[in-house]
């Protein structure tokens, strides 16, 4: 994801290195939308398709993920659900994004309806617009100080909160994984995501939470704005200024998007500490971070800081 | 503190109008002077503690005590506070109220909730004609809040209904939700004759299919998700709404399609 400082002193817990470096954060805009349906496979069909093709600003607009599960007595309407949260970099973006994601994956799914998952915040349309996908046949019932718009579709009804509360957030935490072999590597953020994902109001946006692809400031190619991370890329360490240190043969990012620093922190704690359960004896070697030397984001989520106490 | 009670000074020989007495307007105010207050009574002025016993401090809380069937006008306006009438109330209950809450044990008069905006109602017993309905002339009725009767409705319930949420426990009159614009009537009994009469928009709520105009158009039994939450702001309204069972099948019939066809009488086991 990003460029690297190199360790200056280390942190060993169960054998694997903790680098004393940061994760660089940025300000972001989110929302949480809840997503129930009839039942849970189809509220996962749709909190999956909104949430797809959303693993990083770059390219797709927002980052998003589902959040967790709801059970029926967690959600606004008593039916199985999933709480999506999505992220964007600026609040113009959030809203398209989640106007046009709510109207392609959402309300084309069977049986979904779709609701705010934050109270407070910024208000931003979740159906407003979409209310006119009803081309006149769309009620509005107010309950409370709540509009729901309810959209006749072909299976019924769409129902859906007129708004979504958008909050600032925080994007962009992250740590490397560094192991002696790939399969290694993804054994080991597998556990960590499997960990991070009973944590509340965090996503971990790239496929299943790990990206391999972690990506540094600008290219030498002009046309690009980012490139492969060559300073942890195994395969070509011998004619690169590297971070890898020798017997690491696979190097694994998660990057950590959440609703506020705390959470975020949070997370990294729990995904760190699960790659270090299995420590050195699983080929978990080091734990390292992305950052841009503390020049671009506001947030800095040091190693040392975060596992301190843990050694 | 004990609330500011007005209690009646026999039968009064004429309406009296206790548009004046709400929480806003006595704010700071003690019982002594709030006794000194001029009211319209029969249309002249007279000194609020000729026509009633005030005592309490509370401005708060209001109660009314005594016959209340011609005090008209009681929480006209109100923004805070609460109100109590111990017995029956008379007509514009909770005209233009915008806040607070207003509980009468006994019956209420016409034009309950007449344009009122937001706040909650409870009448114990029944109300007259044209309750949340607007004022003669006005285009606009009750356009928020909550209004909840115990008992039966008269004519009119719910005309031109903007927004907001009526429950009648018992039967209404008819012509109930006629030129409704929006918003929800809840009637738990029967409904009488022309209900639905140029709806334009907003929800009718029954439990067994009411006499409507053939202006009205069956869509069929559906699964309607927006019932469940509908009925979970019952939750306040108290018995007979909270402990409905849950059930988000209805039959939906739309009308009236001689001005527009787009509200909905949803009849519902």
């Amino acid at each position: 994801m990003s460029e690297s400082t190199a360790p200056a002193r280390n942190m060993v817990i169960n054998g694997t290195v903790i680098d004393d470096t940061f994760a660089e954060g940025f300000g972001m805009r989110g929302t949480r939308v809840i997503i129930t349906a009839q039942n849970h496979r189809w509220a996962f069909n749709a909190a999956n398709a909104m949430t797809g093709f959303a693993t990083s600003v770059i390219a797709c607009g927002v980052e998003a993920g589902i959040e967790r599960e709801l059970a029926p007595s967690e959600t606004p309407d008593g039916r199985p659900g999933y709480s999506v949260l999505l992220f964007a970099a600026g609040s113009a973006v959030l809203i398209k994004q989640l106007e046009t994601r709510m109207g392609q994956c959402v309300l084309t799914s069977p049986t979904s309806a779709a609701f705010s998952g934050i109270d407070g915040g910024d208000r931003i349309n979740l159906g407003k617009n979409l209310r006119f996908f009803g081309d006149g046949f769309q009620q509005s019932k107010k309950i409370g100080n709540k509009r729901y718009w309810r959209i006749p579709v072909m299976d019924g009804e769409f129902l859906v909160e007129e708004t979504a509360g958008m909050v600032r957030a925080v994007g962009g935490g992250n740590f490397l994984v560094l192991a002696t072999s790939q399969p290694e590597a993804l054994a080991a953020c597998e556990a960590a995501i499997d960990a991070m994902k009973k944590l509340p109001n965090v996503v971990m946006p790239f496929p299943g939470g790990v990206v391999r692809s972690g990506s540094k400031v600008g290219s030498k190619y002009k046309a690009l704005m980012a490139s492969t991370n060559d300073a942890f890329c195994p395969t070509i360490r011998g004619i690169t200024r590297s971070d890898i240190s020798p017997g690491i043969e696979s190097v694994m990012e998660i990057v950590i998007d959440g609703l506020t620093e705390a959470d975020v922190r949070e997370a990294t704690r729990v995904g760190v500490q699960a790659c270090c359960d299995i420590g050195a004896k699983g080929g978990i070697r080091r734990i390292s971070a992305g950052n841009y030397g503390g020049k671009l984001g506001q947030f800095q989520f040091h190693l040392h800081d975060i596992m301190g106490g843990t050694q | 503190m004990s609330a500011l009670t007005f209690t009646a000074r026999g039968m009064p020989a004429a309406d009296i109008d206790c548009g004046g007495l709400t929480c806003d307007s006595l704010a700071g105010k003690s019982a002594a002077e709030v006794a000194k207050l001029p009211i319209l009574v029969g249309g002249r002025q007279t000194p609020c503690g000729d026509v009633f016993d005030v005592s309490g401090s509370d401005t708060m809380q209001i109660v009314f005590r005594g016959n209340g069937a011609t005090c008209n006008r009681i929480g006209a306006g109100m923004t805070i506070g609460s109100i109590r009438v111990e017995g029956d109330a008379g007509d514009h209950l909770g005209l233009q109220m915008k806040g607070g809450k207003i509980t009468v044990t006994g019956n209420a008069g016409d034009f309950a909730a007449c344009e009122m905006k937001r706040g909650r109602i409870v009448v114990q017993g029944n109300v007259g004609d044209s309750a949340g309905a607007p004022l003669p002339g006005n285009k606009k009725g009750m356009s928020g809040g909550m209004l909840v009767v115990h008992g039966n409705a008269g004519e009119r319930l719910a005309d031109q209904l903007r927004r907001g949420q009526i429950l009648v426990a018992g039967n209404a009159g008819a012509y109930a939700a006629s030129r409704m614009i929006a918003g929800t009537l809840v009637v738990l009994g029967t409904v009488g004759a022309h209900c639905g009469h140029a709806m334009r928009r907003g929800s009718l709520i029954v439990r067994q299919r009411p006499p409507l105009p053939a202006t009205f158009a069956d869509c069929g039994t559906h699964t309607l998700a927006f019932l469940p939450l509908l009925m979970a702001s019952w939750k306040e309204a108290g018995a007979p709404f909270a402990t409905l069972p849950v059930n988000p099948r209805a039959q939906r019939w739309m009308g009236d399609t001689g001005n527009g066809g787009k509200a909905e009488v949803l009849v519902w086991a």
